[in-house]
């Protein structure tokens, strides 16, 4: 009886896993690419979702409305990038900043504080509508999506570009005696985290069929958690980096987070707890080493 | 090559930690010049690197590198003149990153960085070869990350990296100093045998006087943000420790200096 409500979780967690997998994508680059502590995530995440959700009621073709949701996303994080390099504001404030900017700006997009897209037709429309059980066209849609993104985050990562964002994070004051603008590098790589993070937000509001302002709140904490298990699942910790293990961690993390979830849900969690918990997992998971080797728990901000 | 003029530096102005690191110094060097520059703590060596470097500007005067006037270019805009190799081993390359990485971004040096492989596979072979003229086995470890190599291979891979592209003035910021005696002179010798071989213009600031007597044709003293004494040619070659002591010993506060 029990194990066949954990296999019933499996469907659902995996869709919504790599739906958000994308949000923890978008985390590697800011906090172990580019070792900068993003919280932009709150606020992107329901862009991307206000703009798409907006966009769809005015009749905008759903494929435009997320490629215009996915160039507000490059925005926000090109904004949080400027707040930290040309204005010299804190990092972690820069970020709190255009989360709090956002939640107005979202508002202001959606006209309200939601929008349902239960009878209007979304980009997976299509997929729901096929004659097979709704999860299999679903599943697949977002496994290529995600995949597809960390495929192009690898190779972006090698390329001369990619390196020099990578040395960025890695050795900032060695690769600007290079020649690299390291300030430009921040904002490019925070502009396509959030890019990322807006994509995931308009996806799961074409999924989930509605906007809601509120829909990205604690979304930095749950990216977090998702790289946490995910990294200790495919063996980052264990020494070996390397960009590939990092993206694959950051999907399996996220699929491996929302089925914790699931689990946590279907033993009599409360929903209302759910933030909570995700909270105490990550302090778990960067505290117990710490209280271990008595080394400071630290986020492993770093580059790679 | 290089020309500065009347550099000017005042740190913390205003505060009661004011500090005049940089008086007025005024310095040419030509090309294919091996200069060392000695002083005690405080003299303002670093600084003279850093204002030559683009870490930050003067307060007053000019600096030229090849004619060029460059006194207020920012850092990464000056990548194409120079290479830098700094005291602490870490910070010339990016530990996460492999040695062909690393190699590949110092081969880039100052110029624009597209989509292109970031290794290009047919640079890699001569990244092979040039490792091997370290004879440190790092020629067969390519795709490891940095992180793994020791102090020594570490500070002679970033002399690679600095050479790699060939800049016109090499800046090294005491970079042996951080070594163990036997690595600080293979990195020492290495250090001669590249910048023989490619005509660089160096400067090197250095602890060590019998270091700074040794190698290079010109030697430079700096005290207080001010030259103090420069010897060239046959004068600099005809210099002894117990001689640069005696006439300056007072300035020289630093024991370790003197050994």
């Amino acid at each position: 009886m029990l194990w066949s409500g954990f296999l019933r979780t499996i469907p659902v967690s995996l869709e919504q896993g790599l739906a958000y997998a994308l949000v923890a994508l978008g985390i590697v680059i800011t906090f172990r690419v580019l070792a900068f502590p993003d919280l932009t995530v709150d606020g992107s995440f329901p862009l991307g979702a206000a703009v798409t959700a907006r966009l769809m009621t005015l009749n905008v073709d759903p494929l435009l409305s997320i490629i215009v949701a996915i160039i507000a996303g490059f925005l926000a994080g090109c904004c949080t990038g400027f707040l930290n390099t040309r204005l010299k504001i804190n990092s972690l404030l820069s970020g709190i900043l255009m989360m709090t900017i956002l939640y107005s700006v979202n508002l202001r997009i959606m006209g309200r504080s939601n929008i349902q897209l239960l009878t209007v037709n979304t980009f997976l429309t299509p997929l729901e509508n096929l004659d097979v059980n709704r999860f299999i066209p679903m599943i697949s849609f977002f496994l290529v999506v995600s995949f597809g993104f960390k495929f192009l985050t690898d190779l972006f990562l090698h390329t001369q570009k990619g390196l020099a964002m990578r040395a960025t994070g890695d050795n900032e004051q060695m690769i600007r005696t290079l020649g690299v603008n390291t300030d430009n590098m921040t904002i490019l790589g925070l502009g396509i985290s959030n890019a990322f993070v807006a994509l995931s937000g308009a996806l799961v509001a074409q999924d989930q069929g509605f906007a809601d302002v509120g829909m990205g709140i604690g979304m930095i904490v749950i990216g977090l958690a998702s790289i946490i298990i995910g990294e200790s699942l495919v063996g980052v910790r264990s020494g070996k980096k390397g960009v590939m293990r990092l993206t694959i961690a950051a999907i399996v993390g996220s699929v491996a987070y929302k089925f914790i979830i699931a689990v946590g849900l279907r033993m009599g969690l409360a929903p209302t707890d759910l933030k909570m918990a995700t909270g105490v997992m990550v302090i778990l998971a960067l505290g117990i080493p710490a209280l271990k080797s008595e080394k400071e728990g630290k986020l492993h901000l770093r580059g790679v | 090559m290089v020309r500065l003029e009347g550099l000017r530096k005042v740190f913390k102005r205003g505060t009661i930690d004011e500090k005049m690191a940089m008086d007025g110094l005024s310095l040419h060097i030509h090309a294919g010049d091996f200069v060392t520059v000695i002083g005690s703590n405080g003299a303002g060596k670093t600084t003279m690197l850093n204002l030559i470097s683009g870490t930050y500007a003067p307060d007053e005067g000019e600096v030229f590198i090849d004619g060029d006037k460059v006194t207020h270019l920012q850092e990464h805009r000056r990548a194409i003149y120079l290479g830098r190799i700094f005291q602490d081993p870490l910070m010339g390359t990016a530990s996460a990153m492999t040695i062909e990485e690393n190699l590949a971004m110092a081969d880039l040096r100052g110029r624009r960085r597209g989509l292109g492989w970031g290794v290009n596979k047919a640079r890699r072979n001569h990244y092979r070869d040039i490792l091997k003229m370290l004879d440190l086995g790092l020629e067969d470890r390519l795709k490891d990350s940095v992180s793994l190599l020791s102090g020594g291979q570490r500070q002679s891979l970033t002399l690679l990296m600095a050479t790699l592209s060939m800049p016109k003035l090499l800046l090294l910021d005491e970079h042996t100093a951080a070594l163990d005696p036997k690595t600080a002179d293979l990195v020492m010798q290495l250090t001669e045998k590249i910048v023989a071989e490619n005509k660089l213009t160096t400067i090197m600031v250095t602890h060590n006087m019998n270091q700074a007597i040794k190698y290079g044709n010109v030697m430079i003293m700096l005290h207080e943000g001010k030259l103090k004494f420069d010897a060239q040619g046959d004068a600099k070659q005809a210099l002894t420790v117990e001689e640069v002591v005696k006439r300056f010993g007072a300035d020289l506060k630093d024991e370790a200096l003197l050994c």
